[in-house]
Protein backbone atom coordinates (compact mmCIF):
# COMPACT_ATOMS: atom_id res chain seq x y z
CA UNK A 1 0.00 0.00 0.00
CA UNK A 2 1.57 3.32 -1.04
CA UNK A 3 -0.61 5.59 0.48
CA UNK A 4 -3.89 6.42 2.07
CA UNK A 5 -6.98 8.83 2.67
CA UNK A 6 -9.77 8.69 4.74
CA UNK A 7 -13.45 9.98 3.59
CA UNK A 8 -15.49 9.33 5.90
CA UNK A 9 -15.47 8.54 9.10
CA UNK A 10 -15.72 5.27 8.21
CA UNK A 11 -14.57 4.72 4.76
CA UNK A 12 -11.01 5.25 3.34
CA UNK A 13 -9.26 5.08 0.09
CA UNK A 14 -6.30 3.42 -0.26
CA UNK A 15 -3.63 3.45 -3.26
CA UNK A 16 -1.77 0.70 -3.81
CA UNK A 17 1.36 0.18 -6.19
CA UNK A 18 1.03 -3.14 -8.56
CA UNK A 19 4.18 -3.34 -9.90
CA UNK A 20 2.96 -4.51 -13.72
CA UNK A 21 -0.70 -3.51 -12.93
CA UNK A 22 -1.89 -3.89 -17.13
CA UNK A 23 -4.17 -1.12 -16.74
CA UNK A 24 -8.03 -1.72 -15.92
CA UNK A 25 -11.38 -0.24 -17.21
CA UNK A 26 -13.88 2.14 -15.04
CA UNK A 27 -16.04 -0.26 -13.20
CA UNK A 28 -13.95 -2.59 -13.10
CA UNK A 29 -13.05 -4.36 -9.50
CA UNK A 30 -10.53 -6.78 -8.00
CA UNK A 31 -10.23 -9.64 -5.74
CA UNK A 32 -8.14 -8.54 -2.02
CA UNK A 33 -7.32 -11.67 -0.19
CA UNK A 34 -5.71 -11.95 2.76
CA UNK A 35 -4.14 -14.53 4.51
CA UNK A 36 -3.65 -15.21 8.49
CA UNK A 37 -0.59 -16.58 9.79
CA UNK A 38 -2.27 -19.60 10.37
CA UNK A 39 -3.01 -19.98 6.91
CA UNK A 40 -7.10 -18.89 7.16
CA UNK A 41 -7.52 -16.22 3.99
CA UNK A 42 -10.54 -14.42 3.22
CA UNK A 43 -11.37 -13.33 -0.01
CA UNK A 44 -13.46 -9.74 -1.03
CA UNK A 45 -14.23 -8.14 -4.04
CA UNK A 46 -13.74 -4.14 -4.16
CA UNK A 47 -14.31 -1.89 -6.44
CA UNK A 48 -11.77 0.36 -8.72
CA UNK A 49 -12.19 3.90 -7.62
CA UNK A 50 -9.41 5.29 -9.62
CA UNK A 51 -9.75 6.00 -13.30
CA UNK A 52 -7.73 3.63 -16.09
CA UNK A 53 -4.04 5.03 -15.73
CA UNK A 54 -3.16 7.07 -18.74
CA UNK A 55 0.51 5.76 -18.89
CA UNK A 56 2.12 8.31 -16.89
CA UNK A 57 4.05 8.24 -13.78
CA UNK A 58 0.70 7.25 -11.74
CA UNK A 59 0.36 4.09 -13.94
CA UNK A 60 1.06 1.18 -11.07
CA UNK A 61 -1.61 2.46 -8.44
CA UNK A 62 -5.20 1.30 -8.40
CA UNK A 63 -7.05 3.19 -6.08
CA UNK A 64 -9.80 1.11 -4.00
CA UNK A 65 -12.49 3.05 -1.63
CA UNK A 66 -13.59 0.76 1.17
CA UNK A 67 -16.29 1.11 3.42
CA UNK A 68 -15.86 -0.23 7.05
CA UNK A 69 -18.37 -3.17 7.51
CA UNK A 70 -19.38 -3.79 11.12
CA UNK A 71 -19.03 -7.05 11.58
CA UNK A 72 -16.51 -7.57 8.52
CA UNK A 73 -13.92 -9.96 8.16
CA UNK A 74 -12.22 -7.72 5.58
CA UNK A 75 -12.91 -3.95 5.57
CA UNK A 76 -11.68 -3.68 9.26
CA UNK A 77 -8.23 -4.79 8.27
CA UNK A 78 -8.16 -2.33 5.31
CA UNK A 79 -9.85 0.59 6.74
CA UNK A 80 -7.87 0.57 10.34
CA UNK A 81 -5.06 -1.68 10.63
CA UNK A 82 -3.37 -2.03 6.90
CA UNK A 83 -0.30 0.63 7.36
CA UNK A 84 1.29 2.12 4.67
CA UNK A 85 4.50 0.00 3.18
CA UNK A 86 2.05 -3.57 3.97
CA UNK A 87 1.85 -5.93 1.13
CA UNK A 88 -1.40 -6.65 -0.31
CA UNK A 89 -2.48 -10.06 -2.56
CA UNK A 90 -4.53 -8.32 -5.39
CA UNK A 91 -6.05 -10.44 -8.54
CA UNK A 92 -7.32 -8.43 -11.27
CA UNK A 93 -9.13 -6.31 -12.79
CA UNK A 94 -11.61 -8.24 -13.00
CA UNK A 95 -15.30 -7.82 -14.98
CA UNK A 96 -16.27 -6.98 -18.53
CA UNK A 97 -19.66 -6.71 -18.22
CA UNK A 98 -20.24 -3.34 -15.45
CA UNK A 99 -17.80 -0.76 -17.88
CA UNK A 100 -17.84 2.29 -18.90
CA UNK A 101 -15.59 2.86 -22.16
CA UNK A 102 -14.36 5.81 -23.76
CA UNK A 103 -13.22 3.90 -26.84
CA UNK A 104 -16.06 1.57 -26.65
CA UNK A 105 -18.81 1.17 -29.48
CA UNK A 106 -21.69 3.43 -27.20
CA UNK A 107 -19.12 5.73 -25.92
CA UNK A 108 -21.25 8.83 -26.95
CA UNK A 109 -24.58 7.76 -25.51
CA UNK A 110 -25.67 9.65 -22.52
CA UNK A 111 -25.05 7.99 -19.38
CA UNK A 112 -27.05 7.80 -16.20
CA UNK A 113 -25.17 6.33 -13.21
CA UNK A 114 -27.03 5.59 -10.23
CA UNK A 115 -25.53 4.82 -6.53
CA UNK A 116 -26.41 3.62 -3.33
CA UNK A 117 -23.98 4.61 -0.41
CA UNK A 118 -20.60 3.43 -1.43
CA UNK A 119 -22.24 1.67 -4.79
CA UNK A 120 -20.54 5.18 -5.81
CA UNK A 121 -17.31 3.78 -5.87
CA UNK A 122 -17.07 2.17 -9.50
CA UNK A 123 -19.48 4.99 -10.54
CA UNK A 124 -16.48 7.57 -9.48
CA UNK A 125 -14.07 5.89 -11.22
CA UNK A 126 -16.40 5.96 -14.31
CA UNK A 127 -16.70 10.19 -13.95
CA UNK A 128 -12.96 10.22 -13.31
CA UNK A 129 -12.39 8.31 -16.78
CA UNK A 130 -14.71 10.30 -18.50
CA UNK A 131 -12.88 13.51 -17.18
CA UNK A 132 -9.40 12.53 -17.75
CA UNK A 133 -9.75 11.01 -21.01
CA UNK A 134 -11.53 14.65 -21.85
CA UNK A 135 -14.83 13.31 -22.91
CA UNK A 136 -17.98 15.40 -23.31
CA UNK A 137 -20.64 12.47 -23.36
CA UNK A 138 -22.79 13.85 -20.94
CA UNK A 139 -23.00 11.76 -17.70
CA UNK A 140 -25.74 12.51 -14.81
CA UNK A 141 -25.33 10.96 -10.94
CA UNK A 142 -28.35 10.15 -8.70
CA UNK A 143 -26.81 9.60 -5.52
CA UNK A 144 -29.07 7.91 -2.48
CA UNK A 145 -27.04 8.05 0.55
CA UNK A 146 -28.00 8.13 4.01
CA UNK A 147 -26.68 12.04 5.01
CA UNK A 148 -24.39 14.27 4.60
CA UNK A 149 -21.31 12.24 6.49
CA UNK A 150 -22.07 9.41 4.60
CA UNK A 151 -20.76 11.23 1.55
CA UNK A 152 -17.95 9.68 -0.63
CA UNK A 153 -16.15 11.86 -2.69
CA UNK A 154 -17.92 14.98 -1.70
CA UNK A 155 -15.89 17.75 -2.51
CA UNK A 156 -14.63 16.49 -5.93
CA UNK A 157 -18.10 15.66 -7.03
CA UNK A 158 -18.99 19.80 -6.76
CA UNK A 159 -15.93 20.23 -8.08
CA UNK A 160 -16.39 18.20 -11.17
CA UNK A 161 -20.04 19.20 -11.75
CA UNK A 162 -19.15 22.83 -11.40
CA UNK A 163 -16.54 22.34 -13.95
CA UNK A 164 -19.47 23.03 -16.51
CA UNK A 165 -18.66 20.12 -18.46
CA UNK A 166 -21.72 18.22 -18.47
CA UNK A 167 -21.77 16.18 -15.45
CA UNK A 168 -24.75 16.58 -13.33
CA UNK A 169 -25.43 15.05 -9.83
CA UNK A 170 -28.54 14.84 -7.57
CA UNK A 171 -28.28 13.76 -3.87
CA UNK A 172 -31.12 11.72 -2.55
CA UNK A 173 -30.79 11.77 1.47
CA UNK A 174 -32.58 9.21 3.22
CA UNK A 175 -32.00 9.89 6.37
CA UNK A 176 -30.70 13.58 7.00
CA UNK A 177 -30.36 16.33 4.32
CA UNK A 178 -27.89 19.06 4.99
CA UNK A 179 -28.67 21.05 7.55
CA UNK A 180 -30.57 24.23 6.15
CA UNK A 181 -31.03 22.47 2.68
CA UNK A 182 -34.72 22.30 3.16
CA UNK A 183 -34.24 19.14 1.10
CA UNK A 184 -36.89 16.37 1.79
CA UNK A 185 -35.75 12.87 3.01
CA UNK A 186 -36.81 9.82 1.32
CA UNK A 187 -35.58 7.16 -1.06
CA UNK A 188 -35.73 7.25 -4.63
CA UNK A 189 -39.12 7.16 -6.75
CA UNK A 190 -40.06 7.29 -10.11
CA UNK A 191 -40.73 11.58 -10.27
CA UNK A 192 -37.06 11.46 -9.00
CA UNK A 193 -35.55 9.07 -11.46
CA UNK A 194 -37.20 10.74 -14.33
CA UNK A 195 -36.87 14.27 -13.58
CA UNK A 196 -32.89 13.61 -12.70
CA UNK A 197 -32.28 10.76 -15.29
CA UNK A 198 -32.55 10.58 -18.56
CA UNK A 199 -35.95 10.57 -21.19
CA UNK A 200 -35.39 6.59 -23.17
CA UNK A 201 -35.83 8.89 -26.25
CA UNK A 202 -32.23 9.62 -25.70
CA UNK A 203 -31.09 5.69 -25.30
CA UNK A 204 -28.75 6.22 -22.41
CA UNK A 205 -26.33 3.96 -20.92
CA UNK A 206 -27.05 3.30 -17.33
CA UNK A 207 -25.43 1.87 -14.47
CA UNK A 208 -26.60 1.27 -11.35
CA UNK A 209 -24.47 0.18 -7.67
CA UNK A 210 -25.49 -0.65 -4.30
CA UNK A 211 -27.00 -2.89 -1.81
CA UNK A 212 -29.06 -5.61 -3.84
CA UNK A 213 -32.59 -4.19 -2.69
CA UNK A 214 -31.59 -0.73 -3.68
CA UNK A 215 -30.36 -2.06 -6.87
CA UNK A 216 -33.52 -4.04 -7.59
CA UNK A 217 -35.70 -1.11 -7.05
CA UNK A 218 -33.58 1.17 -9.36
CA UNK A 219 -33.31 -0.98 -11.82
CA UNK A 220 -37.08 -1.31 -11.89
CA UNK A 221 -37.77 2.24 -11.78
CA UNK A 222 -35.55 2.71 -14.56
CA UNK A 223 -37.76 -0.44 -16.64
CA UNK A 224 -41.13 1.00 -15.44
CA UNK A 225 -39.71 4.52 -16.54
CA UNK A 226 -39.93 2.90 -20.15
CA UNK A 227 -36.11 2.57 -19.98
CA UNK A 228 -34.62 -0.39 -22.63
CA UNK A 229 -33.53 -3.02 -19.76
CA UNK A 230 -31.12 -4.36 -21.88
CA UNK A 231 -28.90 -0.92 -21.20
CA UNK A 232 -29.37 -1.23 -17.35
CA UNK A 233 -26.20 -2.56 -16.43
CA UNK A 234 -26.37 -3.56 -12.36
CA UNK A 235 -23.54 -4.53 -9.55
CA UNK A 236 -25.34 -5.49 -6.25
CA UNK A 237 -23.03 -5.91 -3.16
CA UNK A 238 -24.74 -7.46 -0.08
CA UNK A 239 -24.61 -6.83 3.65
CA UNK A 240 -21.19 -8.93 4.01
CA UNK A 241 -18.82 -10.20 2.00
CA UNK A 242 -19.27 -8.12 -1.14
CA UNK A 243 -18.44 -4.65 -3.43
CA UNK A 244 -17.89 -2.11 -1.13
CA UNK B 1 -34.95 -11.88 0.03
CA UNK B 2 -32.15 -9.74 -1.02
CA UNK B 3 -29.36 -11.94 0.73
CA UNK B 4 -27.87 -12.74 -3.16
CA UNK B 5 -25.39 -11.01 -4.96
CA UNK B 6 -24.56 -11.16 -8.79
CA UNK B 7 -22.42 -12.86 -11.19
CA UNK B 8 -19.81 -9.97 -11.21
CA UNK B 9 -18.47 -11.40 -8.36
CA UNK B 10 -17.95 -14.78 -10.25
CA UNK B 11 -15.58 -12.59 -12.63
CA UNK B 12 -12.17 -13.75 -10.47
CA UNK B 13 -12.60 -17.21 -10.34
CA UNK B 14 -13.93 -17.92 -13.63
CA UNK B 15 -10.83 -15.94 -15.12
CA UNK B 16 -9.05 -18.22 -13.45
CA UNK B 17 -10.56 -20.55 -15.58
CA UNK B 18 -11.45 -19.07 -18.87
CA UNK B 19 -8.74 -17.41 -21.15
CA UNK B 20 -11.51 -14.15 -21.34
CA UNK B 21 -13.74 -12.06 -19.23
CA UNK B 22 -16.90 -14.24 -18.42
CA UNK B 23 -18.88 -11.88 -16.50
CA UNK B 24 -20.50 -10.55 -20.05
CA UNK B 25 -20.65 -14.26 -21.51
CA UNK B 26 -24.37 -15.38 -22.19
CA UNK B 27 -25.76 -18.35 -20.35
CA UNK B 28 -29.23 -19.52 -21.56
CA UNK B 29 -31.25 -21.24 -18.73
CA UNK B 30 -32.02 -25.07 -18.90
CA UNK B 31 -35.56 -24.45 -17.08
CA UNK B 32 -37.19 -21.52 -18.55
CA UNK B 33 -34.70 -20.75 -21.65
CA UNK B 34 -33.83 -17.09 -20.76
CA UNK B 35 -30.92 -15.81 -21.47
CA UNK B 36 -28.63 -13.58 -19.08
CA UNK B 37 -25.46 -12.40 -19.19
CA UNK B 38 -23.45 -13.66 -15.89
CA UNK B 39 -22.76 -10.76 -14.76
CA UNK B 40 -26.67 -10.55 -14.08
CA UNK B 41 -27.42 -14.13 -12.78
CA UNK B 42 -28.26 -14.01 -8.75
CA UNK B 43 -24.69 -15.37 -6.89
CA UNK B 44 -25.46 -16.72 -3.38
CA UNK B 45 -21.96 -16.69 -1.81
CA UNK B 46 -23.01 -18.69 1.15
CA UNK B 47 -23.56 -21.78 0.34
CA UNK B 48 -20.37 -23.97 -0.09
CA UNK B 49 -19.07 -22.30 -2.94
CA UNK B 50 -21.43 -19.90 -4.93
CA UNK B 51 -24.32 -20.84 -6.61
CA UNK B 52 -25.94 -18.84 -9.19
CA UNK B 53 -29.62 -18.73 -10.23
CA UNK B 54 -31.78 -17.30 -12.77
CA UNK B 55 -33.17 -14.08 -12.32
CA UNK B 56 -36.28 -15.05 -14.68
CA UNK B 57 -37.67 -18.62 -12.68
CA UNK B 58 -34.79 -19.05 -9.69
CA UNK B 59 -33.30 -22.21 -10.93
CA UNK B 60 -29.87 -23.15 -9.90
CA UNK B 61 -27.96 -22.22 -13.70
CA UNK B 62 -24.27 -23.05 -12.39
CA UNK B 63 -22.10 -24.00 -8.93
CA UNK B 64 -18.50 -22.71 -9.03
CA UNK B 65 -16.55 -24.20 -5.89
CA UNK B 66 -12.75 -23.03 -5.34
CA UNK B 67 -10.19 -24.93 -3.57
CA UNK B 68 -6.62 -25.01 -2.39
CA UNK B 69 -5.43 -26.62 -5.50
CA UNK B 70 -8.49 -27.44 -7.72
CA UNK B 71 -11.72 -25.30 -8.78
CA UNK B 72 -15.54 -27.54 -9.58
CA UNK B 73 -17.91 -25.69 -12.15
CA UNK B 74 -21.15 -27.42 -12.32
CA UNK B 75 -23.11 -26.32 -15.20
CA UNK B 76 -26.26 -28.12 -14.66
CA UNK B 77 -28.44 -25.65 -15.30
CA UNK B 78 -26.76 -24.11 -18.07
CA UNK B 79 -27.95 -25.35 -22.15
CA UNK B 80 -25.63 -22.94 -23.63
CA UNK B 81 -22.78 -20.38 -22.95
CA UNK B 82 -22.17 -17.82 -25.50
CA UNK B 83 -18.86 -16.19 -25.36
CA UNK B 84 -17.75 -13.38 -27.80
CA UNK B 85 -15.08 -13.71 -29.65
CA UNK B 86 -12.40 -11.45 -30.65
CA UNK B 87 -13.81 -10.78 -34.64
CA UNK B 88 -11.80 -11.81 -37.35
Amino acid sequence: MAAVRDETATARTIVIDVPGWPGHLAGQHVDVRLTAEDGYSAERSYSIASAPPDGQARSQTVELTVQRLPDGEVSPYLTQTLQVGYPLELRGPIGGWFVWDPDGPAAAAPVLLVAGGSGVVPLMAMIRERAAVGSHTPFRLIYSVRDPTALLYGDELVRRERAGDGLEVRYVYTRTAPAGSGQPTGRINAALIASAGWPPEESPAMFACGPTGFVEAAADLLVRGGQNPGAIKTERFGPTGGKA
Amino acid sequence: MSDYMDGNMLGGTLGELFSMDVTSATVTCVSCGASWAIAQTRVYPHAPGMVARCPTCDAVLLRLVRGPDRAWLDLRGVTCLQLAMPGA
